[in-house]
């Protein structure tokens, strides 16, 4: 009889669960309905800016556009993969609460080919494209097409201590000699982003681009010269197996970099331009020997190709606004909007012209034209709908970095063309 | 349990077949439910498998068979990750087996306090284990934590540098977090057993050595195999732990990164199908390995009841 009755409450207590379920996905479902009177609400999905870029420029296009639309950001994690996966899987899945998304540089092969975000053309491709650094609009293209308005770019200075280091080095070989001369006790260290993450991708295409050759030469045809290739990777072993290279090494980001420099345990450092501003800062005493200069060449008789960031404003294919979303997204991506976003996260403009402004050569005291010509000079990662699956290659086959002998580097070499040409035919598990 | 055996079987009436059909009508909704929460998505999965179907490529696609599959197992990746799941597996279970013992033993015999302790001891299982995965990162890392800061412990200790100091860390988060859960089942297993058992084996001499051996892991054997198939199907499905400490690098990735490196980084929903399809057949391989194990020593053990 007991048992009986332990059952029914059993039963009765997954039915009402069940009930409870169904309910709870009737209600969501009606709550999206609830539209604003006559102005549309466009979502803008973007990754957080912690200085208020996004509320600010979101708020300003929203009251310029005089009732026509009103901009809701939607904010993404701070780590590009962690963005990524939250939109894909949305997108994925044809949502269409998303009107605007911040774009990733790398994303746009992938999201243009899967049909998920919409072609500029006409007068709004001019103005979006208007002064806008060439390589940066390659970014924001595809197969000859452009997908999204350039936003925010970025690039990686060298960053090093002017106590402790005369001459800045113009070469990678230059500078961990300089480090080894150094010695780790007198903060001999390089640091750089190589935890198995988008940021050793960053890091290594860099180098193989400065060493003169590139992973792909179109969106499915592989490049990696032997000889550059090998020149680069040889850096890198070296790099890694030196004294040069700090305590975790294989786990380093841009943050954790940033930490050791500001704590004074490197003389060097290669990272994105916010860690001037966030030294200066978080640790002034370190901020004020910070000196700068271009990101180190790999071959002494070839200017350097730094590392390309930013994020391009794309609209989706599945907002039910793609008219609004476009005169939106321009805003949003604008000139002003993007001195904002300098102004407040000190992220560099998009557009070449804007740096002789008041706002950018204050946020970059001294080396506002430094950063203009690396972000002209870059060598952006490759553009290809199967982007996921070439970083993943690099990564699987470098990383960690020290397993690449400085002395001979064929192995690694093969095992790169290897993986990266796999990667193209997307072919096998990466 | 006696009234069950002298009843026998009762001619069935009108009210208990009504009954019945009431029964089935209330199961109704969990039972629909849960085919459109597990069977839907384990036969989806199956299909996606054996396509092939890449989100960012919409226009290509089609049936290949085993294709996908033959991909998977051809792949030093997969069989690299599956040893090391099955290591993570063995040596994390083995390690929460006897650590939950001695605490559960502990809660067991508490005589002050047997809420706060067995409170205290549920803190870690209680904790989110990517929160907990951040807080061992940090506490190993070198620049930020205090382990490298311990006597014995070199201060550049790299310790996601190398593969085995990866796993050495790893293990302990998990061993942490869920030993919890291995003493709370084992302790409902303990308080099943009679009291008087222990006090006739002390009136005929036996060590507290041999009443363990004798009397407790002979009458826990369910509670113990239960508690075992419960932390290995988990332990199998390790994620979170991984993922934020090494992501996989230094040769410590599990089957379940694999999984998602496939499908949600590369969108290869084929690709990524194959691998899950496969991690679910690993699954159905233990829990039936443990399931028929568990059988028979539950027959064993009934006769002591």
């Amino acid at each position: 009889m007991e048992e009986n009755l332990a059952s029914r409450t059993a039963i009765g207590l997954l039915a009402c669960l069940a009930v409870s379920v169904l309910l709870v996905a009737v209600l969501s479902g009606c709550g999206d309905d609830s539209e604003g009177a006559q102005t549309p609400t466009l979502s803008f999905f973007v990754a957080i800016q912690p200085g208020g870029t996004i509320e600010e420029v979101s708020k300003r296009c929203s009251e310029e556009s005089g009732g026509r639309y009103e901009v809701e950001p939607e904010f993404l994690p701070t780590e590009a993969s962690q963005q990524r996966e939250q939109l894909v899987r949305r997108l994925g899945a044809d949502d269409s609460s998303i009107d605007i998304i911040g774009m990733d540089v790398i994303w746009t092969g992938e999201f243009a080919n899967a049909g998920w975000v919409e072609e500029w053309t006409g007068p709004l491709k001019r103005k979006a494209t208007e002064e806008v650094f060439p390589g940066v609009i390659e970014t924001a293209s595809f197969e000859g097409k452009l997908y999204a308005a350039p936003f925010n770019t970025n690039t990686q200075l060298l960053w090093y201590r002017k106590d402790l280091v005369k001459q800045p080095p113009r070469t990678w070989d230059e500078m961990i000699d300089q480090a080894e001369e150094l010695g780790r006790a007198n903060a001999g260290t390089i640091q750089i982003q190589a935890n198995r993450y988008e940021g050793f991708t960053v890091w290594a295409n860099a180098l193989i681009e400065s060493a003169g050759t590139q992973l792909l030469s179109g969106p499915e045809t592989v490049d990696l010269a032997e000889a550059p290739t090998t020149r680069a990777l040889e850096v890198i072993g070296r790099f890694a197996n030196s004294s040069a290279a700090p305590t975790g090494l294989s786990t380093s980001t841009e943050d954790t970099s940033r930490l050791a420099f500001e704590a004074g345990d490197s003389a060097f450092m290669t990272n994105y331009t916010f860690a001037y501003a966030s030294a200066q800062a978080e640790a002034p005493e370190i901020g004020k020997e910070m000196g700068y200069a271009r990101f180190p060449r790999v071959d002494a008789n070839r200017p350097s190709k730094p590392p390309l960031g930013g994020f391009n404003l794309a609209v989706s294919s599945f907002s039910e606004n793609k008219d609004v979303a476009f005169d939106a997204a321009a805003c949003l991506a604008g000139k002003e909007s993007q001195l904002t976003a300098t102004e407040l996260d000190g992220l560099p403009p998009s557009r070449s012209d804007l740096y002789s402004t008041k706002v950018v050569t204050e946020a970059y005291p001294g080396f506002a034209q430094l950063v203009r010509k690396s972000i002209k000079d870059a060598g952006p990662r490759p553009s290809t709908a199967a982007y996921q699956d070439v970083s993943l290659a690099v990564q699987r086959s470098l990383h960690p970095p020290d397993k690449i002998d400085p002395a001979d580097a064929t192995s690694v070499y093969d095992e790169l063309l290897e993986k990266v040409e796999d990667a193209v035919k997307r072919e096998g598990l990466l | 349990m006696e009234a069950h055996a002298e009843r026998g079987p009762a001619p069935v009436s009108e009210r208990t077949r009504s009954e019945r059909r009431l029964a089935w009508l209330l199961c109704a909704p969990a039972v629909i439910a849960m085919l459109a929460v597990t069977a839907y998505p384990i036969g989806y999965a199956l299909v996606l498998s054996v396509q092939q179907i890449d989100l960012r490529f919409p226009d290509e696609g089609g049936f290949v068979g085993f294709d996908n599959y033959s991909a998977v197992l051809s792949s030093d990746l997969w069989w690299t990750d599956l040893f090391n799941t099955v290591f993570l597996t063995v040596t994390t279970v083995s390690i929460e087996l006897v650590l939950g013992m001695v605490i559960a033993l502990v809660m067991h015999r508490a005589i002050f306090g047997r809420g706060v302790v067995r409170t205290a001891v549920l803190i870690p299982y209680g904790i989110i284990t990517v929160v907990a995965a951040f807080s061992w990162q940090f506490a190993f890392s070198p620049d930020t934590g205090f382990v490298n800061n311990l006597p014995l412990i070199s201060e550049d200790m790299d310790w996601f540098g190398g593969r085995f100091s990866s796993f050495a860390v790893i293990i302990m988060a998990e061993v942490w977090k869920t030993t919890p859960f291995m003493a709370l089942l084992l302790l409902a297993g303990l308080v099943t057993i009679d009291s008087q058992l222990y006090e006739a084996a002390k009136v005929d001499g036996a060590s507290a050595w041999q009443r363990f051996t004798r009397i407790t892991l002979p009458l826990m054997k369910p509670a113990i195999l239960v508690a075992l198939l419960f932390r290995t199907l988990d332990a199998f499905r390790v994620f979170d732990t991984i993922f934020i400490m090494t992501a996989g690098a230094q040769d410590t990735e599990s089957v379940s990164i694999l999984g998602f490196n496939q499908l949600i980084s590369r969108l290869n929903l084929g690709l990524g199908s194959a691998v899950s399809v496969l991690i679910f057949l690993c699954v159905l391989v233990i829990a039936t390995f443990y399931v028929r194990v568990l059988g028979t020593r539950v027959e064993e053990g009934r006769p002591v009841k």
